[in-house]
C-alpha cells in the first residue's frame, strides 16, 4: 500500500510498483542509463549522486530495510534541499511511529511493507502542533513564529 | 531559568500524548517489544534487571524548587522513595511500572520537565557546567546556548535514528567541569578579539573505545552554531557505521576518517546547510538569554564567614566554592555519605534541597556530572544555617573531590549489562578511607567506577578508575590510573592483572600510600602519576 503524506490512500496493489508506474531502477543502473525516470536509493548510496539529474526524475524511492537505519532521512532532505520536486517515497520497514519525521524530511508517499492502520497514520501526522526546527517540509519553525 | 512558553508546553504535551498512545498499543499487543523499544528509549524508559528504569532529563543540570519537589513526588509515588542522580546531570528511577510511565510524564510536564531523548540513538539531553552563571571564571553563561541546542535537537526529524546515541556538552570557562571533550560534540564558548564564538570538539566518548575529542573548528560564529552542529551530525548520519554497534559512535568515524577529512566534509556540508536558514535570529537568543539573567545578588552582602564551629569550617573548606559576586558562595551538596549509594537521594532529602534552594539560592539547583547537587547562589551569611539543615538530613558530608566522592554506575545491582557490582566496591572504598583527615591528606582524587566496559561510571576519566570485568564467571576488577575528565583531560591506563572485591580496595590503598611517599610539594595524585609514570605504582601494587 502506498499512502500519500496528506493521508489520501493511493489505489495500489501490493509491491512497490503501482499501475502504470515505471519500475524503479537501481542507482547504478540509473546513472548508466539515461532514460529512466524512477530510481531506488539504498541506505548506503549517496543521494548527492542524483543531484545533476533531478529534473528528469518523477520518483525517487528511498529504501528503509530496517527502521533503525536512519540514513534515508538525510537522503530525503538532501534531495529536497537540492530542489527535487517529484515524488519521494519511503519504502520498506516504514512504521507509523516514523512517518511524521519522514514527512518533515521531505517524503510525500509511503510504501510500508506491513500495512498501516489509517487511523494511526492520521493521528501520527497530526500530532505535532508546531516544530522546533526547520526541515524540508516547509513548516515554519517555532523560533520564527515567536518573532513574527 | 528558562520558562516554557505556549510552544514549549504544546510540544511536551504532544509528546506525552504520543507516548501514552504508544504504551497503550504496546500493552494491547499491537506493537512488538522490538518495535516499542526505540520508542520507549526515546522517552527515557529502559528495561532493566528487575523493572523498568525511567531517566528524566534535567536540561544542562538546572532546575528550580518546584521541579525538584516533583522529582521527590515521583520517587515517593511511583518508585521506592528515592531517585538516582546520574553522570549526565539527569535523574533515574529504578523501579518503574510501564503502566505508570504516561502518568509520570504527565506529572513532569506540569512542571516543564520531560524524559524526551534521554536514551535512544538520538541527540541526548545537553549537559553543561554545573556552576554556570555563578563561576568566577566563565566568560558568559553557557546555558542559553545549551537551551538553543535543546530546542533544535528536540524531535529532530533527521537525527532521531542515528547510528548511535549522541551527547553534546556546552561550557564557557577554561576550567572544564562537564567532561566536555569526552562528548560526541563538546562546545566551548571562547572569546577572540572581544567576540564570542564556539570551539567545536567532535568525536570524544567513553565506552569500550575511549577517545578524547579533537578540535574540529576553533571558532564558529555563534549565529552559525546550529548550522555547524547540523553539518557535523549530517556527515555522521551518512557515514557512521551501522554494521557493528560497538563501532557506531561518531568517535570511531572520526578516528577512521581522520579529523582533517571529517573537518573537510563538515565544512563542505556546512557551506550548504548555512544557506538553508536554520539558525534562529539574535532576537531568539536574546529571548532565551534574558531568562538566564543573573539573580539580583547584593554585592555588598557580608563576606566574612563565622568559622567558630569546627565541623562547619571543615565543610566550608571542602564543599563551598567561590561565587563571582562578593558576599556569595556556591554550595556543593555531596550525595556520597560513607556507606551510601553514590548519587542516591531519598524523597525527603530531595524535598529538603528544594526548600533550601527556594529560601537561600534564588530558587535554583544544579545536578553535577559527579552525581552531586549544587545550590549556586547562596549568601555567605546563610551558609551556617544551610549547613545545619543539610547535616540533619545526612547531606553535609564534607568530601567534594576527595577519594570518597566516588562516581559509580548502577552495576550488577540494577544493570542487565553489568559484569560486576559497582556500588559495594564504592562503599568499601569509602569505608576504608572514612577518616576525613586521611582523605584530606590525599587531596583531590577523583575515583570512578564502572561495572562493565560501557563506562557509564567514567572509569577512563578517573584519576583512579575501576572497571568491573567478568573473569571465568567471577567478578573481577581492573585498576586504571591517570585519567581525567577536566581541562587536563586524559585517559587512564590499566595497571595490570585485576583483583577481587577486597583486593581492589587493598590495591588502591597501596597506590595512595605510594603517592604520599612520592609526591612533590603541591602535587595532586594525578600530577605525581604523570610525573613518575606507572612503574613505581605497579611495583607498589604487585611487588
Ligand atoms: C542501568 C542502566 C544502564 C544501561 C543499560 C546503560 C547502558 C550504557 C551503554 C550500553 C553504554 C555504552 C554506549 C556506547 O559506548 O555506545 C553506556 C554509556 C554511558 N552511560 Fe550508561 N547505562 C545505564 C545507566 C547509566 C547511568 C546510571 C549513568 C549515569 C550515572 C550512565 C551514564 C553513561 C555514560 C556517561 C556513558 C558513557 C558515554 C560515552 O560513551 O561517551 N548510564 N551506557
Ligand atoms: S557501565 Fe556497564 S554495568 Fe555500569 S551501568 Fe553502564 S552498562 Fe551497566
Amino acid at each position: 500500500m502506498v499512502e500519500r503524506a496528506d493521508n489520501q490512500s493511493v489505489a495500489q496493489a501490493e509491491g512497490r510498483q503501482s499501475d502504470g508506474e515505471e519500475p524503479c531502477v537501481t542507482l547504478d543502473a540509473f546513472l548508466s542509463q539515461s532514460n529512466a525516470t524512477a530510481v531506488r536509493l539504498e541506505p548506503d548510496e549517496d543521494a548527492r549522486a542524483l543531484i545533476p539529474h533531478l529534473d528528469r526524475l518523477a520518483l525517487i524511492e528511498v529504501a528503509f530495510p530496517k527502521f533503525r537505519d536512519g540514513r534515508g532521512y538525510s537522503s530525503a532532505r538532501i534531495l529536497r534541499e537540492a530542489g527535487y520536486a517529484g515524488e519521494l517515497r519511503a519504502q520498506g520497514d516504514v512504521l507509523v511511529d516514523q512517518i511524521a519525521y519522514m514527512k518533515r524530511c521531505g517524503f510525500d508517499t509511503f510504501a510500508p511493507e506491513k500495512a498501516l492502520n489509517p487511523a494511526d497514520v492520521e493521528a501520527a501526522l497530526t500530532r505535532w502542533p508546531e516544530h522546533y526546527q526547520g526541515a524540508a517540509d516547509g513548516a515554519v519553525p517555532i523560533w520564527k513564529l515567536r518573532h513574527g | 531559568m528558562y520558562k516554557y512558553d505556549e510552544y514549549d508546553h504544546a510540544m511536551v504535551a504532544a509528546r506525552v500524548a504520543e507516548f501514552s498512545d504508544q504504551v497503550k498499543r504496546r500493552l494491547a499487543g499491537e506493537i512488538t517489544e522490538d518495535q516499542f523499544k526505540p520508542l520507549r528509549l526515546m522517552n527515557g524508559l529502559y528495561l532493566q534487571l528487575h523493572a523498568y528504569m525511567l531517566r528524566v532529563a534535567v536540561p544542562y543540570g538546572t532546575l528550580d524548587s518546584r521541579q525538584m519537589r516533583m522529582l521527590a513526588h515521583i520517587a515517593r509515588k511511583y518508585d521506592r522513595d528515592y531517585g538516582h542522580f546520574t553522570t549526565r546531570q539527569n535523574i533515574q528511577y529504578n523501579w518503574i511500572k510501564l503502566e505508570d510511565a504516561p502518568a509520570i510524564l504527565q506529572d513532569l510536564a506540569s512542571v516543564e520537565m520531560h524524559a524526551i531523548q534521554t536514551s535512544g540513538n538520538c541527540i541526548r539531553n545537553i549537559s553543561s557546567d554545573q556552576w554556570a552563571g555563578a563561576a568566577a571564571d566563565e566568560i558568559t553563561d553557557p546555558r542559553p546556548w545549551a537551551e538553543l541546542l535543546r530546542q533544535w535537537s528536540s524531535f529532530h526529524p533527521e537525527f532521531s535514528y542515528l547510528p548511535r546515541k549522541f551527547k553534546i556538552a556546552v561550557i564557557a570557562a577554561d576550567e572544564d567541569r562537564a567532561a566536555m571533550r569526552l562528548h560526541d560534540i563538546g562546545i566551548q564558548i571562547v572569546e577572540k578579539d572581544g567576540i564570542h564564538g564556539a570551539a567545536f570538539y567532535v568525536g570524544g566518548g567513553m565506552g569500550r573505545t575511549p577517545m578524547i575529542a579533537p578540535l574540529i573548528k576553533d571558532f564558529v560564529p555563534l549565529e552559525d552554531m546550529l548550522s555547524y552542529a547540523e553539518a557535523c551530525l549530517r556527515v555522521y548520519n551518512r557515514y557512521g557505521r551501522r554494521d557493528n554497534i560497538y563501532k557506531a559512535r561518531i568517535k570511531i568515524l572520526i578516528h577512521e576518517l581522520g579529523a582533517d577529512e571529517y573537518r573537510r566534509q563538515v565544512e563542505e556540508e556546512f557551506a550548504h546547510v548555512k544557506s538553508l536558514g536554520i539558525d534562529p535570529p539574535k532576537a531568539e537568543f536574546n529571548r532565551i538569554a534574558a531568562q538566564f539573567a543573573p539573580p539580583p545578588l547584593d554585592a555588598s552582602a557580608p563576606d566574612a564567614i563565622d568559622r567558630s564551629d569546627p565541623d562547619f569550617a571543615v565543610w566550608v573548606d571542602q564543599n563551598v566554592a567561590a561565587h563571582k559576586v562578593p558576599g556569595h558562595a556556591i554550595v556543593n551538596i555531596s550525595l556520597k555519605p560513607v556507606g551510601g549509594i553514590p548519587g542516591d537521594a531519598s524523597s525527603a532529602q530531595i524535598d529538603l534541597m528544594a526548600d533550601l534552594a527556594e529560601t537561600y539560592s534564588h530558587d535554583e539547583l544544579r545536578v553535577t556530572h559527579a552525581q552531586n547537587i549544587v545550590l549556586p547562589h547562596v549568601r555567605k551569611a546563610d551558609l551556617y544555617t544551610i549547613w545545619q539543615k543539610l547535616d540533619e538530613a545526612g547531606l553535609a558530608t564534607p568530601n567534594l573531590d576527595l577519594i570518597s566522592d566516588i562516581i559509580a554506575c548502577p552495576g550488577l545491582d540494577y544493570c542487565s549489562l553489568a559484569n560486576a557490582r559497582s556500588i559495594p566496591v564504592a562503599q568499601k572504598i569509602a569505608a576504608r578511607f572514612s577518616d576525613l583527615g586521611r582523605q584530606k591528606e590525599l587531596g583531590e582524587l577523583k575515583l570512578k567506577i564502572s561495572g562493565c566496559i560501557n563506562a557509564c561510571g567514567h572509569h577512563h576519566a578517573g584519576h583512579i578508575g575501576i572497571l568491573g570485568v567478568d573473569r571465568k564467571g567471577t567478578e573481577n576488577y581492573q585498576l586504571l590510573l591517570g585519567g581525567s575528565g577536566a581541562e587536563d583531560v586524559s585517559l587512564g591506563t590499566i595497571t595490570g592483572p585485576g583483583f577481587d572485591e577486597d583486593g581492589i580496595v587493598d590495591a588502591i590503598e597501596r597506590v595512595t600510600d605510594k603517592y604520599l611517599a612520592t609526591r612533590a610539594e603541591g602535587e595532586r595524585f594525578v600530577d605525581t602519576f604523570r610525573r613518575v609514570g606507572m612503574a613505581p605504582f605497579k611495583e607498589a601494587i604487585y611487588g
